[in-house]
């Protein structure tokens, strides 16, 4: 029994006994950063064209513009930052998932309760109060 | 360490309970877990602000909105500035994990980062002093407040990354690239990166879609 | 175009702000006695440490400790400090309730009134309870998981600093200004600058922001801490419970707090630069606060209460001498409950206005977020069928949180439904919802776990004569204070109020104050039993550091546990890893030590926390060269921290075998040799 393997198995840690175990961070390669660094271009690039030169109508520049902003979310995620699911592991990924679960929750909770709340108790627009103060 | 069983035995002896051998935890073993949470903490305080925006940006308060202030080609600009600085700061961490790396290429790369970033910080300071000297400061709409928060506190972050940097560049200078510089490079990398992160949010939430309403 | 901030106000002045010597509070009789009083027992207190020369002591083995037992218990010392003021308030309110009856004002102004249930509000939750629950985890967790410390031992006496320099700047407004009249949510437009120009909602804000960087930074430490230095063999689903509610603890910590630190600095935004998010004019809104401050307030209760589970299934499996009841559930539920926190705040304000769909929405949400908490009351109850319970102080407090807190969590679910919460919102039955689970869960859990731990933390255990006074207090005391509240709030009364037109009502103010009366001797029953305890620690002496016959691994250790927990790391074959080594024959090793590596003191945390009392001072008076000089220092001290890179010692192998010497002679005096 070599000590490597008692030390495994004493080991109460979930994640396995890789290189990654003692603080040693995923890092990336010239050419994992310059397919991150060129597709970030592309991605940033096609955006800022269409909404300055207004080619394709409001509503589908929007969809692309904000796909676009999602899939370059990821590059960064995968490329720059070297996310992966087994990063001090799993924690990472785990810890990310829940932060992005929270975000959504927040954004689209926030906004759909303030829509409602604006709907139900804003003030009416000026020529409704005026209408309705000369009756 | 080979007569010492660690697992319970069948026949009823009695285990070993305690590391005789000690499992050293490294030093700065918890610091990348930890620096992590803290990113994400700092993701939710830009998601609250995102928030804000989303609620609170139409008002204008009977002011301008962004298709009147916000100027595209300069944001452009800005973005290219960080996405840049993302890049060398790339490259200073390759440099760093080469071995026999030498702590003046990792300046360099490190100090080129800065440039980069100083340029970004630059370039949002004169967008902000424009607005302002049109009548367009953060106390004249919501829409204005939420704007200037938001790319604000990204701006702060990016002040303090800078901050961090040069003191970073200073530390390696007098103590080389150690277990304790390469961890703190290793964070600060991780800061950087999502720093331009929350930018990709911050041009196409805030500018692309203001200027397309 | 200029910005309309307040700050060009030419009665500022360059050095003092907008500080003058109307600040103090001279013409105001209880707040003049409130000072003496302070004033007079704090200077008792600095002599009697002077007098015992035992500043280098307090300085060199407290104030600049890293080891999580003394933070630890500093954080609970500092909570029950902030709870005398905590409590002054609330006695204060139930006298002038009781007496404001057939057109007597009573003695406390509106004006005074405001502040108090604001202040008390703001100190009871940020500094007493959250004190309490970091003391708690901070002490126990490492000791559970059997590590050294926590992950970063540096950081964690900052977070204790820093808590304790936001109650500095609370405890100021106190004698220096007034503080915010708000509410302990200081909900604009009240809050806003043109409502309350004053410095009180900026004592708030600021006493708030520089405690929450010390909250949040705990929550990173401990997150860290459990997922990195467990033992060997402790996997996840081997962890005590109170380590897995301690997890997910801070788990909310880091997912809540940033939301709280982003409203208040929106709020300070628009009072400072004078900004539109929650104004009245330009677009603001502030309906948006009440959303974001709940996102934030609700997981805030979950933060609060979680700890005290963790304590009561400790403290049900240690007294009933059995395994915790369905612990794989109690897990769980655990688990569901910390992501469901963030799917209920709207409850908070059901009549706010935003409509039928929405309200029920987050109605069946807040109903179903009962469900796991009563699983975990059954699991308890469990537990204690067919055990062999010993009713000690802890198992006792136990007890008397399951009858009251599920009273307080029926009457929450009560609230749950949107046409009830119509007619009850902002009643005096909500008031008395939330004392009855805060009370009953929180404070009877702290209470349970100070008990319980209390041997460990100091070689001996509490006086039981005092504790069960305290307990019968404490109990008889809150439900005398409350249950007329909860008649009150059903009645139609309105909370906050300090003046009453119906005379019918004054009989249950007047038991509510009897009741207040009653929790006051519990309260100085506690600290009698405090002093009667030290006083006989011989006596009570923990001599086995086993007191209870525990479970897990913090009883191992002597008590108090040496400053480096284990001298050698434990290795973890089951749940409960301390009964298990007694079950199968465990014999505590006596050589074979090593050099143990230990991180060194430091004072860094101290002085950027005093900084920080500083840069809020200077924030809150307008002395901005003060706020600059402050922020300054701030940077340059932690700047300057980190080009110390000798921060570890070792403890030499000589002193561990003197320590672990001494131990084993003590254990073979009591005839125990494990």
């Amino acid at each position: 029994m070599s000590a490597d393997t008692l030390h495994n198995s004493a080991h109460g840690h979930d994640h396995g006994h890789d290189d990654h175990a003692h603080g040693e961070a995923p890092h990336g390669s010239l050419r994992g950063y310059m397919i991150g660094f060129i597709l970030s271009v592309i991605l940033t690039a096609i955006p800022f064209a269409l909404v300055m030169t207004g080619t394709l109508d409001t509503t589908t520049t929007a969809v692309i513009v904000l796909a676009m902003a999602a899939i370059q979310v990821v590059v960064h995620m995968v490329f720059f930052l070297h996310m992966t699911t087994t990063a001090e592991g799993g924690w990472s990924f785990l810890a990310l998932l829940f932060t992005v679960i929270v975000i959504v929750i927040t954004l689209a909770g926030s906004i759909w309760v303030m829509y409602h709340m604006n709907a139900n108790m804003m003030p009416a627009p000026a020529a409704v109060t005026e209408t309705m103060s000369q009756q | 360490m080979s007569a010492q069983t660690f697992e319970a035995t069948a026949n009823g002896e009695t285990p070993l309970f305690y590391e005789v051998e000690e499992h050293h935890h490294p030093e700065g073993s918890s610091t990348m877990l930890g620096f992590w949470m803290y990113l994400m903490s700092d993701c939710l305080i830009f998601a609250i602000l995102f928030a804000c925006y989303a609620v609170l940006g139409h008002s204008y308060g009977g002011g301008e909105g962004p298709k009147q202030l916000f100027e595209l080609p300069l944001v452009a600009l800005n973005t290219a500035m960080l996405l840049f600085s993302s890049l060398t700061y790339g490259f200073a961490m390759l440099t760093m994990e080469r071995p026999g790396a030498s702590v003046r290429a990792v300046q360099g790369w490190l100090i080129v980062t800065g440039l980069f970033g100083l340029a970004f910080l630059c370039i949002e300071l004169y967008e902000f002093s424009n607005l302002i000297h049109e009548g367009a400061g953060p106390w004249r709409s919501a829409f204005l407040s939420s704007f200037f928060t938001l790319v604000g506190t990204h701006g702060l972050h990016v002040t303090v990354g800078l901050i961090w940097l040069v003191t970073l560049v200073t530390q390696i200078g007098m103590h080389g690239l150690g277990q304790a510089n390469r961890r703190r490079l290793m964070c600060l990398s991780m800061f950087w990166h999502f720093l331009d992160v929350i930018w990709i949010g911050v041009f196409t939430i805030v500018y692309l879609m203001g200027v397309l309403g | 175009m200029t910005s309309p901030l307040p700050l060009s106000s030419p009665s500022i002045s360059p050095i003092f702000g907008r500080l003058t010597l109307d600040a103090l509070p001279l013409h105001e009789i209880p707040v003049l006695v409130a000072f003496a009083g302070t004033a007079v027992g704090g200077l008792a207190l600095l002599a009697v440490i002077t007098y015992y020369k035992a500043w280098g002591m307090l300085w060199r083995d407290w104030f600049t400790s890293v080891d999580h037992k003394k933070i630890g218990i500093m954080y609970i010392i500092l909570g029950l400090v902030m709870f005398v003021r905590g409590f002054s308030d609330a006695l204060m309110m139930r006298a002038q309730q009781a007496m404001a009856f057939n057109g007597n004002p009573g003695y406390l102004p509106p004006d005074h009134y405001n502040q108090i249930f604001t202040a008390h509000g703001v100190i009871m939750i940020f500094f007493v309870a959250m004190p309490l629950v970091a003391g708690l985890m901070n002490f126990v967790v490492p000791l559970q998981i059997g590590a050294r410390d926590v992950s970063f031992p540096y950081l964690n006496n900052f977070s204790f600093w820093m808590t304790t320099a936001g109650a500095v700047i609370t405890m100021i407004s106190l004698f220096v200004g007034n503080y915010a009249r708000t509410g302990w949510l200081a909900m604009p437009p009240l809050s806003g600058i043109a409502a309350s120009p004053d410095v009180g909602v900026d004592y708030y804000i600021w006493g708030l922001q520089i405690a929450g960087v010390g909250t949040l930074l705990s929550g990173v430490n401990l997150i860290a801490t459990i997922v990195k230095m467990r033992a060997p063999g402790m996997t996840l689903m081997k962890m005590p419970v109170f380590v897995w509610t301690s997890l997910c603890t801070n788990t909310l910590i880091v997912a809540a707090f940033p939301v709280l630190t982003a409203v208040l600095a929106l709020l300070s935004l628009d009072r400072y630069v004078g900004m539109q998010f929650f104004t009245n004019g330009l677009g603001g809104n502030p309906m948006m606060y009440v959303n974001l401050i709940w996102i934030w307030g609700h997981p805030e209760v979950y933060i609060l209460i979680l700890p005290a589970f963790g304590v009561f299934s400790e403290v049900v499996a240690t007294f009933a001498s059995k395994r915790l009841f369905g612990y794989t559930s109690m897990v769980y539920a655990t688990i569901v409950i910390t992501i469901l926190a963030y799917l209920v705040w709207l409850h908070h304000f059901f009549t706010m206005g935003s409509g039928a769909s929405v309200n029920s929405f987050f109605a069946i949400t807040t109903m179903i977020i009962s469900i796991p908490t009563g699983a975990k009351i059954f699991n308890w109850l469990f537990t204690m069928y067919h055990g062999r319970i010993r009713y000690e102080l802890p198992m006792m407090w136990t007890v008397a949180f399951m009858l009251t807190f599920v009273i307080g969590g029926m009457t929450g679910v009560l609230l749950a439904v949107p046409p009830a919460d119509f007619v009850l919102h902002n009643s005096l039955f909500l008031v008395a919802h939330f004392h009855n689970v805060i009370i009953g869960g929180v404070v009877f859990g702290m209470f349970a776990g100070i008990n319980y731990w209390w041997p460990k933390a100091f070689g001996f255990k509490l006086d039981r004569v005092w504790g069960k006074r305290q307990f019968w207090l404490w109990v008889l005391g809150f439900w005398f204070a409350f249950a007329p509240v909860y008649a009150l709030g059903l009645m139609g009364v309105t909370r906050r109020l300090s003046q009453f037109d119906d005379a019918s009502l004054q009989p249950y103010f007047l038991v509510a104050g009897f009741g207040a009366l009653l929790i006051l001797a519990g309260t100085g029953a506690m600290f009698v039993q405090f002093y009667v305890s030290f006083r006989n620690r011989e006596a009570l002496r923990d001599v086995t550091g086993d007191p209870w016959d525990g479970r897990t691994l913090e009883w191992s250790t002597s008590s108090p546990p040496p400053d480096y927990n284990f001298a050698f790391t434990p290795v973890v074959y089951d749940n409960d890893a301390w009964w298990d080594m007694k079950r199968r024959g465990y014999v505590r090793p006596t050589t074979g030590f090593r050099k143990i590596h230990m991180p060194k003191n430091t004072g860094t945390g101290v002085i950027l926390a005093g900084l920080s009392v500083a840069f809020g001072f200077g924030m809150i008076w307008y002395m901005w060269w003060l706020a600059v000089v402050s922020l300054v220092g701030i940077f340059a001290v932690a700047i300057g921290h980190s080009f110390n890179y000798k921060r570890d010692f070792y403890i030499p192998v000589e002193d561990v075998i003197r320590t672990e010497d001494e131990r084993t002679r003590l254990l073979a005096s009591e005839g125990v040799s494990a």
